[in-house]
């Protein structure tokens, strides 16, 4: 408690700001002092964005490279050249993963975008308009959370993949279903927004609707957004991972840790390094970005701190 | 009360109708062809065989038709026969069925008998090496994928016990109890154990918010002891919101058990569903679909109802 009380006390100190090039770096360090594990969080995401953008700079060495397959060193344990050990036909397992940071990159982060930003819009014309359009929608989105997660999620990708490509089709499968909850928790903030006092101030001055979710209900809706967002990509993550293990996910040849880690079942007692290693990768990153979110749900919103 | 339950009872209504449709639909867009699969065994595709399959399973007829055509049949309990197997869909999950709730059952309980307690301690011994201990495990079971577990302890456990390996063979409960727990056990604790992390948070914020509220101070100025004070006053209190987030852990439940399933090769309705939908096995699919989104919706119904009933405050919102 008393670390908190102090944090407090720094950041509503008096006297001009410091620059820019002063004030970030210390902020930045109390960040790192109070949420250690935060932190950490935050590091590797940077690092697993830094792999899905440029994958090349983590794979310095020629044996590294995720499509090459040599039969003669297929099965090997981890060893200096080969930093994972190789896989069945003989490629490197750390390179694969390095290039598979994308794919759980691109879908973690394209369904939060995009739940968001369904949720969003849906639960804030549903919690202002009220009436008939929000009784049917309610109605809809009590179908979306009565459906078995990962058993309809299975039934639209294999529906949609092969018509828009697997990528997208789960990130929009993932989407829609996480936005039925999720627009129900919006809705209900919204519908409190809605009878606040400066509500009615800008409906006084004459602001019509539009203008009115837009600029006074969103703006507020932002911090219960960011805060569950990070966590929400590690779901994502995991989902996808899922997915692909069960062999409905990413197809090959774009490689997938989920997929890897089905491919290992193979060999498991044989190579069990290929089942440690990409697994290992899925439990860092869903950790990291529950950690991080964790942390920034105490910074941004501390009414909301220890809970979830 | 009852008020309450008649009103929820008719809002579950559009929402299972709402869902036939949609699970209905669905099959019906995967891609594939369903005559060739079948057909395919005889080596045969003349233009009459496949008329002859298509209207075999009303295939020829457009699809709100034969949405009603199933809704009628599914008024009078039944769900179609397997394309594949040409047994009905009733009897292909009278076997399987039971196998999957006893999982899911089994990881209910130890997703419970792991998360409350741990939860709890975690609260009553807030910001302790207890608690923080708690709470890297409560987040280290939510971020571990489940399969990861289990391919794990499969390759620790060939390579060094010889034990939890997938036996080859199933023994259902009621042939050997004892055969069955042993091979039932190991994936219901991952199932279980890898859903007790969020009872675990949901616990200890519960249980944290309870123990600051006025009513346990006085508890404790009267002298009772700590133990009654948290075991008679607080945790009473904290369990009734936690009750919610059991609920919700079912779908997970559901879920997880089509990956453990596979895993650990058990014959239960989660390996059937995936093997269905790699067969087209639209009756299948659609009838496991139906089923679980049933479960679904009933133990929602089932958590709101015990939740307004231990909890009168929220009864007439």
């Amino acid at each position: 408690m008393a670390t908190e009380a102090r944090a407090l006390d720094d950041s509503y100190r008096l006297g001009p700001p410091a620059p820019f090039y002063r004030r970030y770096p210390v902020a930045l360090w109390r960040f790192i002092r109070h949420y250690p594990l935060g932190a950490f969080g935050a590091f590797f995401v940077v690092v697993l964005i830094l792999m899905a953008a440029v994958p090349a700079i983590f794979t310095p060495l020629e044996a590294q490279d995720p499509l090459r397959q040599s039969i003669g060193d297929r099965l090997q344990a981890p060893s200096a050249s080969h930093w994972f050990g190789t896989d069945e036909l003989g490629r490197d397992l750390y390179a694969r993963i390095v290039f598979g940071a994308r794919t759980s990159i691109i879908i973690g982060f394209g369904v939060v975008l995009l739940s968001k930003a369904l949720s969003v819009v849906l639960g804030t014309i549903s919690g202002y308009y009220g009436g008939l359009f929000d009784t049917l929608l309610q109605r809809i989105i009590d179908i979306g959370i009565a459906v078995p997660g990962l058993v309809f999620i299975i039934l639209v990708v294999q529906t949609l993949a092969g018509r828009i490509g697997d990528m997208l089709a789960i990130v929009l499968s993932l989407s829609l279903l996480i936005a039925t909850s999720s627009s129900r928790t919006i809705r209900g903030v919204a519908l409190s927004l809605t009878t606040e006092q400066y509500v009615d101030a800008a409906r006084a001055l004459g602001a019509h609707d539009v203008r009115i979710m837009a600029r006074h209900i969103v703006p507020n809706l932002f911090a219960i957004v960011i805060v569950s967002a990070s966590i929400l990509v590690g779901n994502a993550v995991l989902i996808e991972s899922s997915l692909s293990f069960l062999g409905y996910g990413v197809q090959p040849p774009t490689p997938s840790w989920g997929r890897m880690l089905n491919d290992a079942r193979q060999q498991l007692v044989r190579a069990p390094h290929l089942a440690i290693f990409p697994g290992l990768v899925i439990f860092l990153t869903v950790y990291s970005f529950n950690m991080l979110g964790d942390a920034l749900r105490d910074r941004l919103d501390p009414r909301l701190r220890g809970s979830r | 009360m009852q008020k309450y339950i008649i009103r929820r009872l008719a809002l579950m209504i559009p929402t299972l109708f709402g869902l036939s449709i949609l699970v209905f639909t669905m099959v019906r867009l995967v891609p594939g062809d369903i005559v060739a699969l079948i057909a395919g065994d005889f080596g045969a595709t003349s233009k009459e065989t496949r008329d002859a399959i298509l209207k075999d399973f009303r295939l020829d007829r457009n699809i709100p038709e034969q949405y009603v055509l199933w809704l009628g049949e599914i008024g009078r309990f039944d769900l179609g026969s397997s394309l594949i197997s040409g047994r009905t869909v009733q009897s292909e999950l009278k076997t399987r069925l039971p196998v999957t709730m006893e999982l899911g059952i089994l990881a209910l309980v130890v997703s419970v008998a792991m998360g409350i307690p741990i939860g709890i301690l975690s609260a009553v011994k807030q910001n302790t090496a207890a608690d923080y201990v708690g709470r890297s495990a409560a987040i280290g079971l939510l971020a571990a994928p489940n399969f990861w577990i289990a391919l794990l302890l499969i390759a620790l456990a060939g390579r060094y016990f010889r034990w939890g390996v997938p036996p080859t063979t199933y023994v259902g409960f009621t042939d050997d109890p004892i055969a069955n727990l042993k091979l039932m056990l190991v994936p219901a604790i991952i199932l279980g154990g890898s859903s007790s992390g969020g009872v675990m948070r949901y616990t200890r914020t519960a249980m944290l918010e309870v123990l600051r509220q006025d009513y346990i101070r006085t508890a404790r100025s009267k002298g009772l002891t700590d133990r009654v004070v948290i075991i008679r006053h607080a945790m009473k209190n904290a369990l009734i919101p936690v009750i919610t987030v059991i609920g919700l852990g079912i779908p997970g439940i559901v879920g997880g058990s089509v990956i453990i399933e596979t895993v650990y090769s058990i014959p239960g309705m989660g390996r059937y569903y995936v093997s269905s939908i790699n067969q087209l096995d639209f009756p299948v699919v659609q009838a496991i679909n139906l089923v679980s989104a049933l479960v679904v919706v009933f133990a929602n119904l089932g958590v709101d109802i015990t939740y307004s009933w231990l909890n009168p405050r929220i009864r007439y919102s």
